[in-house]
């Protein structure tokens, strides 16, 4: 075991991230996608907290993964939901954390399946390095560093509050 | 542990041959799954890249042109490449046994046969071949065998149901028609116990049921209207013609007077009760066109919900 990690608190940082991402969005027609579950519920906050008009979209990153072959279909997979058109939109695509990037590099391949946006911002909560592609977060209020076999995963208590946990794999 | 020949060694889902002895956790994770498949549909770009690269070979040793169009579909919008082998201009026509025909194949790097066949069992013995001889990265997905089974059409019956009435442990459930001839029946009837349906029916003509259909667990009704009686799903089935040996009945017309499913006789049904088909209808033979063509009749949906539910199977196999 490692000493007890500060985990950042999450609540500070949806603040945070709607704070930077103010002035470089157009609120009447920026559309957010989250990605399911925990950029979703980080979606949600932004949505509102920035007033936007388009609706809130959401995807499952399920079919494009690059490790289905190894792993198999991911148990539990939500539907797509793209209520607007994405041909000529600017998008963010937002989610809790980028490790990898290869979750963000299959929600891109997704999203051109609905049509040619004419620009794809990335938002996260936290970039805790590792990247395995050359993907880089357009606003992102925190960096950390974690062991590759630790897991930081974005949790949603009863009440709706959001919260950081680590996970041993 | 499941020894069913269709689970691997963790239990998970290596081919999909029949739903008799699957778990109802099985039965519940395909439905669920199928699911989020159902809006691919609707893109702009209706393709998912699940099984970019590999080949899926369409084998039907029997007609089929509904089954074999939504398993091709289904496997095109998750980007494989799909192969279809009509009998009537392969080599099986010239005496090549099918297991030859699925080793032939299998050296042509196939990754999933979708087998359809006029004998029962016929896609057991190639998953079994399959498995004899270390090939178990290839999936076999039955497509109807002989009497035996349709689970894919059991499936998409499953989930056309959950769609419109949700919980299937508050449910009676008809099946009327030519059970004696039907995988389509057998499929559904398994089905339906598993996901804990308390009440299925079937009815039918004695001449036209299987004996000892009672033994699945079915209250047995020989007077439709009797049969229909307070029911929330009817499901129709197919006079199949084609198999009937023998004068098992009096005439079509004879038989739609008794069988055929007419707005008089859904009338004793449930007000919101569902009207299920598996196709190709008979209209005038077991159902009347008014109420095919009705409100309450959901065959179409059927069709559409199908080509998800196969997208949902071939995605688990093929990532198992």
């Amino acid at each position: 075991m490692t000493t007890a990690l500060q985990l950042p608190d999450a609540e500070a940082l949806c603040a945070a991230l709607a704070d930077a991402m103010r002035g470089h969005i157009d609120p009447a027609t920026t559309a957010l996608v989250g990605i399911h579950t925990g950029g979703v519920w980080v979606a949600e906050r932004l949505h509102e907290a920035l007033g936007l008009k388009t609706p809130l979209g959401s995807i499952n990153v399920s079919f494009y993964r690059d490790d289905y072959s190894r792993r198999g279909l991911h148990a539990n997979a939500k539907a797509a939901r793209i209520p607007f058109t994405v041909e000529g939109a600017h998008i963010v695509i937002v989610d809790d954390v980028v490790h990898t990037g290869r979750t963000v590099r299959a929600a891109i391949n997704e999203l051109f399946d609905y049509g040619r946006p004419a620009k794809i911002d990335l938002a996260v909560l936290v970039d805790r390095g590792g990247r395995e592609l050359p993907i880089a977060p357009s606003f992102c209020p925190h960096s950390l560093s974690l062991p590759a076999a630790h897991k930081l995963a974005l949790e949603r208590a009863a009440d709706g509050g959001l919260s950081f946990q680590v996970i041993e794999k | 542990m499941h020894k069913s020949p269709q689970l691997n060694k963790h239990g998970e889902l290596q081919h999909l041959l029949t739903i008799e002895g699957l778990p109802r956790d099985v039965l519940t994770h395909i439905l669920d799954t199928a699911a989020p498949f159902s809006e691919v549909a609707e893109r702009e770009v209706k393709k998912v890249p699940l099984l970019r690269g590999k080949s899926v070979f369409n084998l039907f040793f029997e007609n089929s042109t509904r089954t074999r169009t939504t398993f091709e579909i289904a496997a095109k919008r998750l980007s494989a490449d799909v192969i279809n082998l009509n009998i009537n201009t392969s080599s099986a026509n010239k005496g090549e046994t099918l297991l030859d025909t699925a080793d032939n194949l299998s050296a042509m790097h196939a990754d999933m046969f979708v087998v359809r066949h006029a004998a029962s069992g016929a896609p057991f013995l190639i998953a079994q071949h399959m498995a004899a001889t270390g090939r178990d990265h290839i999936h076999v997905v039955n497509a109807g065998d002989g009497r035996h089974a349709h689970p894919t059409q059991g499936l998409l019956d499953m989930y056309t149901i959950r769609h419109y009435k949700a919980d299937f442990t508050r449910l009676t459930v008809a099946i009327v028609g030519d059970v004696l001839h039907s995988r389509v029946a057998r499929s559904q009837i398994h089905a339906l116990i598993t996901l804990g349906v308390p009440e299925v029916r079937v009815i039918a003509p004695k001449t036209l049921l299987p004996t000892g259909i009672e033994r699945l667990g079915v209250r047995v009704f020989n007077d439709m209207r009797e049969g229909l009686r307070g029911v929330d799903v009817v499901m129709m089935l197919r006079l199949q013609n084609e198999r009937m040996q023998g004068a098992l009945l009096p005439s079509t017309q004879e038989y739609f007077k008794s069988y055929g499913l007419t707005p008089e006789k859904l009338a004793l049904a449930k007000p919101d009760a569902i009207v299920m088909h598996p196709g190709p209808m008979n209209r005038g033979v077991e159902i009347d066109s008014a109420v095919a063509d009705g409100g309450q009749a959901v065959i179409l949906p059927q069709v559409t919900f199908g080509i998800a539910v196969r997208m949902a199977v071939m995605a688990m196999l093929a990532g198992n």
